[in-house]
C-alpha cells in the first residue's frame, strides 16, 4: 500500500517533470536576440531614445546579454549639452528611473543609424571587418525581438529626418531572414504614429507584430518633465515598461497579456497586433520567450597550456629631433605607372613629330 | 549523458560532461590529476604588474583636476609564432588586437570638452576634443592601409564608438610629428597613421568597456570612483588607452608591453562644486575609497601641495606624513601621498574621503610657457581664413615647435597665401611638408617646424575656399556645421628644473609618460580648438519637388495628347425617360410615329 502510494507520487513527479521539461522545449528556440532601434535625432526627440533604452533595460534585466543585443541610437541624449543631468536618460517624471544606467553598450550610434545599416544588420550582409558586437549572429533557433521607435507615417518610418524605410522593404527584409533561416520566431514591436501600417505587408511565417496605433491614428507622448524640458516617453512604451517591470525571468505571463497593454483609455490611440503569421497560439507563448534569454553553458575540464618565452639593447626615440627633421631626405615615393593622360600626351607629341618630319627619323630615336 | 542545471535566475543548459569527471568528488574536479593526458610545463609565467594612481591638482580658478592612471606591464612577446593564450592582468581583447594587426604602438583617446591651458595649466596627458587615434604598425606589415581600416572597425566594436567613420578622407600620415613613444629600432613614417574625429561624442557607453579592461574592473581600487553621472557633469573629461613597448630596466636589454589607461577630469567650481571652494572625494565622485585593488602592486593618491607649503591656502585632511617630490612638466612639484595598500590610510572608519578646504583665494598660477589658439576668420559661405596663434611665454629662450594641421578636403587651402609671422615680421619655417588633398580621397596635411622667438606671438594664416558637396554626402543635420580637427603642436619646451632622463626608475606614473632624452627641456604636446565651419547647404526638398513637378507636367501634357490621339468617339442614343417610354409604348400600339 505504502509502496503503491510512493510509486504514484513518483509517477506524478515524473509527469510534472516531463511537463516542465516539455514546456522548456516547446518553444523550440535555443538563444535570444534583440534589435532595438531609435531612429530620431535632435533634442526634442528625447522620448524616442528613452523608449528604446527602457526596452533595452527590461531585456537586459530579464537575461539577454549585451553580446546578443544590437542597440541603435540615432542621437546622444545622455551626454547632450542640453541635458541638465548628464549621463542620464529618465523615463518617469521627477527623475525617478534612469534608464541609461551605468552599464550600457550602444552598438550603432549617431550617423551610423541608417536604413542601410539597419537592413544589413537584419539580413547579415555586413562588410567583413564589422566587429561582432555590431552583428546579428542569429541562427534558425533564435527568437528575435525587434523594437522600432521614431516618427512614422502610413507605410513608412523616418530615419534621422533624412531617409525612410517603407513597410514593403521591411517585409522583404524579414523574408530574406526567413529564407536564410535567421530566426525561429520574431516579435516585432513598433511605437510610432500609424504604426500598424508597418506590419501590414509581412508575409513570412512565425512573425508576431504589435504596434502602438492604427492607421490614421497618432501615437502620443506621455508626460513632459519641466526640469529637462521635453517629453520623456511615449505612452505605449511607458505602459509597456510598467508591464515589463512586473515580469521576472521565471514568470509565466503570455502574449495575450502583452496585447492588453495600454488600452485606448490610457493610450488614446488603439494598439494593434497581428498574429495570423504565427504558428503557435499566442496564449502559449511566454513573454520571456522573447524578452528573456535561454543560455547555453559549456563546462570544460581541460586545463590551458602555459608556454615559455626569450639580446640587444633598446632605446627611446627623440621626440623632436630638430636637425634630423630639417635635413630629412625626401620620402621614397612609390612608383606608379604613368596614367592615361601622360601616356596620351606623349603619344600625341610623338604622332605630331613623326607626321611633320616623317618616319625616317625614327632610327635616330631608337 | 546530459545533465541539466536549473537556476532560478535564468535557464541554463549544459552540454555533455564526462561521466568520469561527474563521478569524482568536487575537490578532484578542480585539481590536476596525474592521470590526465595533458602536461603542465614547469616554466614561470611571464611577469605582469599592475599599478594604479590618482593625482589631484587643485587649480587656481577653484576647479579641481583629477587624473587617474592605470598601468599594466607585461613581459611577453605578442609578435612571436605561438599565440599568447593565457591572459591575467592584460585584457585579452587588446592583446588579440595587437597580435592580429601587428601593432607596435596604439594611442586612442576620447575627450569631451576642451582643455583651457591658460586657466588650468598643462595637463599631464593632452588630448584633443572628440576621438583621436594614432597607431604605429610593425615593419612586417605589408598593407598598412588595409590593416588600419580593419583596426579602426575592431576598435569601434571594443569601445562602442563610431570609429568606423575613420577612412582615407580623415587619415593622414605625418612625416615628422608623432614619433613613437616606446622602444623602436628605426622610425619609418610609412607605418604611422593618425586620424581624429572631432564630432565623436563620449558618454557612458564608452566608459563602460574602458572600465571593463581594468583587472579589477570597477569593483575595487581607484576605479570604484568612476561613476558616469559625476564624471560627465564636468568641464573636461578624457579617457585614453596607450599601448607601447617599454624598457624593463635601466640596461634596456629586454622590452615589455605597457598598457596605460588614463582618465582626466576637471570638475567645475560652480556646476559640481556648488560655488564652495571645498572639494572632497565624495563631492567629486559621490564615492569614497575602501580598499586598493588586490591585484595592484601599488595604489597611491597624490595631492599637489606645491603652492601650499605651510598650509596657508588650503587645508588637507586626513593628514598624511608621506611627501614626495617629482619633476613634471618642467617644474618640481611636491605631493602628499596616500598609499592605499597600507591599511592605516583608511583609518578607523575603513574608508578614505580626502577633503581639501580653501582658506584664502590668493596665490598666482604658474603660467604655461606654450599655448595655442585657432580660429576661422572671414565672412560669407565661400572663402575664409584659418588663423593659428602660438604664444611663447618664456622671457628669454626660444624653442622650436612642430605644427601639424590636417584639414578636410572640402576646405580647399590656398597654400600660396600661407604666412607665418612673429612679432610682426616674417618667420620662415625651417621645414615644411605639405601634402595636397584629393577630393573625396584624402585631406590636406601641413607640417611645419617653426622657431618661436622668446616672449612672442606667432601667427600662421592660410586662406581657404569652401567646396560644394554632393547632396548625399551631407550629414542628416548639415546646418550644425562641419568640424575641422585640432592642430597638434609638438614642442621641446625649456625646463627650469633638470628633468630626469632615466625613465625606468621608480617614478609616479604621471611624470613618466613622455621619454626624456635631455635634462634641459621636456616634451609637450598642445592641441588647439577644433573649428566649426558652415558649408553652403542645398535645399534638400528639391529632389522631391522636381520629381513631383516633372511627373505632373509629363502626365498632364503627354497624357492629354495621348488621349486625344487614341480615343475614338461614338454617338450614343440616350436612354429615354420613363414618361417618354410610356408615351412611345402607347403610340406604338396606336401605330403613330414615336417621339424622338
Amino acid at each position: 500500500m505504502l509502496a503503491a502510494i510512493i510509486m504514484l507520487i513518483f509517477i506524478c513527479f515524473c509527469v510534472h517533470f516531463q511537463n516542465t521539461a516539455g514546456q522548456f522545449f516547446s518553444s523550440g528556440h535555443t538563444n535570444n536576440w534583440a534589435v532595438l532601434v531609435c531612429t530620431s535625432r535632435f533634442w526634442f526627440n528625447y522620448r524616442h531614445v528613452a523608449n528604446t533604452l527602457s526596452v533595452y533595460r527590461s531585456v537586459k534585466r530579464l537575461g539577454i546579454p549585451d553580446s546578443h543585443i544590437v542597440l541603435m541610437l540615432a542621437d546622444d541624449m545622455a551626454c547632450n549639452h542640453r541635458n541638465p543631468k548628464p549621463a542620464t536618460v529618465f523615463s518617469h517624471r521627477n527623475m525617478e528611473l534612469n534608464v541609461y544606467g551605468d552599464d550600457v553598450e550602444v552598438d550603432y550610434r549617431g550617423y551610423e543609424v541608417t536604413v542601410e545599416n539597419f537592413l544589413r544588420v537584419l539580413t547579415g550582409r555586413l562588410p567583413p571587418s564589422t566587429p561582432r558586437s555590431k552583428r546579428l549572429l542569429s541562427d534558425d533557433r533564435s527568437n528575435i525581438l525587434i523594437y522600432l521607435t521614431g516618427h512614422g507615417g502610413n507605410g513608412f518610418l523616418k530615419f534621422q529626418d533624412s531617409e525612410e524605410i517603407s513597410n514593403v522593404e521591411l517585409a522583404d527584409a524579414f523574408e530574406q531572414m526567413w529564407q536564410k533561416r535567421r530566426y525561429n520566431e520574431l516579435l516585432f514591436i513598433i511605437d510610432t504614429c500609424q504604426g500598424a501600417s508597418m506590419y501590414e505587408r509581412f508575409y513570412s511565417p512565425n512573425i508576431m507584430a504589435l504596434a502602438s496605433s492604427q492607421v490614421g491614428e497618432d501615437s502620443l507622448s506621455h508626460q513632459p518633465d519641466l526640469a529637462i524640458g521635453v517629453h520623456l516617453m511615449d505612452r505605449y512604451t511607458f505602459y509597456l515598461l510598467e508591464f515589463l517591470e512586473d515580469i521576472h525571468p521565471a514568470s509565466k505571463s503570455n502574449m495575450n497579456d502583452l496585447f492588453k497593454v495600454c488600452p485606448k483609455s490610457q493610450c488614446v490611440s488603439t494598439p494593434g497586433h497581428r498574429t495570423d503569421l504565427f504558428l503557435r497560439d499566442p496564449g502559449s507563448v511566454l513573454i520571456t520567450d522573447f524578452f528573456g534569454s535561454v543560455r547555453k553553458v559549456e563546462i570544460t575540464m581541460e586545463q590551458p597550456y602555459l608556454l615559455k618565452v626569450q639580446e640587444k639593447t633598446y632605446s627611446y626615440v627623440d621626440q623632436l629631433p630638430v636637425s634630423e627633421i630639417i635635413h630629412q631626405k625626401p620620402k621614397q615615393k612609390d612608383w606608379h605607372p604613368p596614367d592615361g593622360f601622360i601616356l596620351g600626351l606623349w603619344t600625341l607629341i610623338l604622332l605630331v613629330f613623326f607626321k611633320t618630319y616623317g618616319i625616317k627619323h625614327l632610327k635616330h630615336i631608337f | 549523458m546530459h545533465s541539466y542545471f536549473w537556476l532560478l535566475i535564468g535557464r541554463w543548459e549544459a552540454t555533455e560532461v564526462d561521466e568520469a569527471a561527474l563521478g569524482d568528488s568536487a575537490a578532484d574536479k578542480l585539481g590536476v590529476r596525474a592521470s590526465d593526458t595533458f602536461v603542465l610545463t614547469p616554466t614561470p609565467q611571464p611577469k605582469d604588474d599592475f599599478q594604479e594612481e590618482l593625482v589631484i591638482r587643485p587649480l587656481h580658478s577653484g576647479d579641481i583636476y583629477a587624473s587617474f592612471q592605470f598601468r599594466t606591464l607585461w613581459e611577453t612577446d605578442f609578435m612571436r609564432e605561438n599565440k599568447v593564450s593565457h591572459y591575467r592582468l592584460f585584457p585579452k581583447s587588446l592583446g588579440q588586437v595587437i597580435s592580429k594587426f601587428s601593432v607596435r604602438e596604439l594611442h586612442i583617446s576620447f575627450t569631451q570638452g576642451y582643455w583651457r591651458t591658460m586657466q588650468w595649466g598643462q595637463p599631464f596627458l593632452p588630448s584633443p576634443p572628440g576621438a583621436e587615434l594614432w597607431v604605429w604598425f610593425q615593419d612586417s606589415v605589408t598593407d598598412v592601409d588595409a590593416a588600419w581600416k580593419e583596426l579602426t572597425n575592431v576598435l569601434s566594436g571594443i569601445f562602442c564608438a563610431s570609429l568606423n567613420f575613420i577612412d582615407s578622407t580623415n587619415t593622414v600620415q605625418p612625416s615628422a610629428s608623432f614619433k613613437p613613444l616606446g622602444i623602436v629600432n628605426e622610425t619609418d613614417h610609412r607605418f604611422l597613421r593618425y586620424a581624429t574625429l572631432p564630432r565623436e561624442i563620449v558618454c557612458t557607453e564608452n566608459l563602460t568597456p574602458w572600465k571593463k579592461l581594468l583587472p579589477c574592473g570597477s569593483k575595487a581600487g581607484l576605479a570604484v570612483l568612476l561613476k558616469s553621472e559625476k564624471l560627465f557633469h564636468s568641464s573636461f573629461f578624457s579617457q585614453t588607452v596607450h599601448i607601447r613597448p617599454v624598457c624593463q630596466d635601466r640596461e634596456c636589454k629586454t622590452t615589455s608591453w605597457e598598457l596605460r589607461q588614463t582618465l582626466n577630469v576637471v570638475f567645475d567650481l560652480h556646476t559640481s562644486g556648488q560655488g564652495k571652494r571645498e572639494w572632497s572625494l565624495f563631492k567629486m565622485f559621490s564615492r569614497t575609497l575602501t580598499e586598493a585593488c588586490p591585484l595592484a602592486s601599488s595604489s597611491k593618491i597624490y595631492i599637489d601641495v606645491t603652492d601650499n607649503p605651510q598650509e596657508e591656502y588650503f587645508e588637507l585632511s586626513p593628514a598624511t606624513p608621506l611627501l614626495s617630490q617629482a619633476v613634471v612638466l618642467g617644474d618640481r612639484r611636491t605631493f602628499s601621498v596616500y598609499d592605499l595598500t597600507q591599511q592605516v590610510t583608511f583609518g578607523t572608519v575603513r574608508s578614505l574621503n580626502l577633503l581639501i578646504r580653501w582658506k584664502s583665494t590668493e596665490g598666482d598660477m604658474l603660467r604655461p610657457l606654450l599655448h595655442a589658439e585657432r580660429y576661422v576668420a572671414g565672412y560669407g559661405l565661400q572663402t575664409g581664413e584659418i588663423h593659428t596663434v602660438m604664444y611663447n611665454n618664456h622671457p628669454f629662450r626660444s624653442f622650436p615647435v612642430l605644427l601639424l594641421d590636417s584639414v578636410p578636403w572640402y576646405l580647399r587651402l590656398y597654400i600660396h597665401t600661407l604666412t607665418v609671422t612673429s612679432k610682426g615680421k616674417d618667420n620662415t619655417p625651417s621645414y615644411i611638408h605639405y601634402q595636397p588633398s584629393k577630393d573625396r580621397m584624402r585631406p590636406h596635411l601641413l607640417e611645419m617646424l617653426v622657431q618661436l622667438p622668446p616672449h612672442s606671438v606667432t601667427e600662421v594664416t592660410v586662406q581657404f575656399e569652401r567646396a560644394l558637396l554632393k547632396w548625399t554626402e551631407y550629414t542628416p543635420d548639415p546646418n550644425h556645421g562641419f568640424y575641422v580637427g585640432s592642430s597638434v603642436i609638438s614642442a621641446l619646451v625649456p625646463s627650469s628644473v633638470a628633468m630626469d632622463t632615466n625613465i625606468t626608475q621608480e617614478q609616479p606614473l604621471f611624470s613618466s609618460f613622455f621619454p626624456c632624452k635631455e635634462e634641459s627641456s621636456y616634451f609637450v604636446r598642445v592641441y588647439t580648438e577644433p573649428l566649426l565651419v558652415n558649408l553652403p547647404t542645398p535645399d534638400f526638398s528639391m529632389p522631391y519637388n522636381v520629381i513631383c513637378l516633372t511627373c505632373t507636367v509629363v502626365a498632364v501634357g503627354y497624357g492629354s495628347l495621348y488621349n486625344l490621339l487614341t480615343r475614338s468617339f461614338q454617338i450614343e442614343e440616350p436612354n429615354p425617360r420613363l414618361a417618354k417610354k410610356i408615351a412611345n409604348f402607347i403610340r406604338r400600339i396606336r401605330g403613330v410615329p414615336l417621339l424622338s
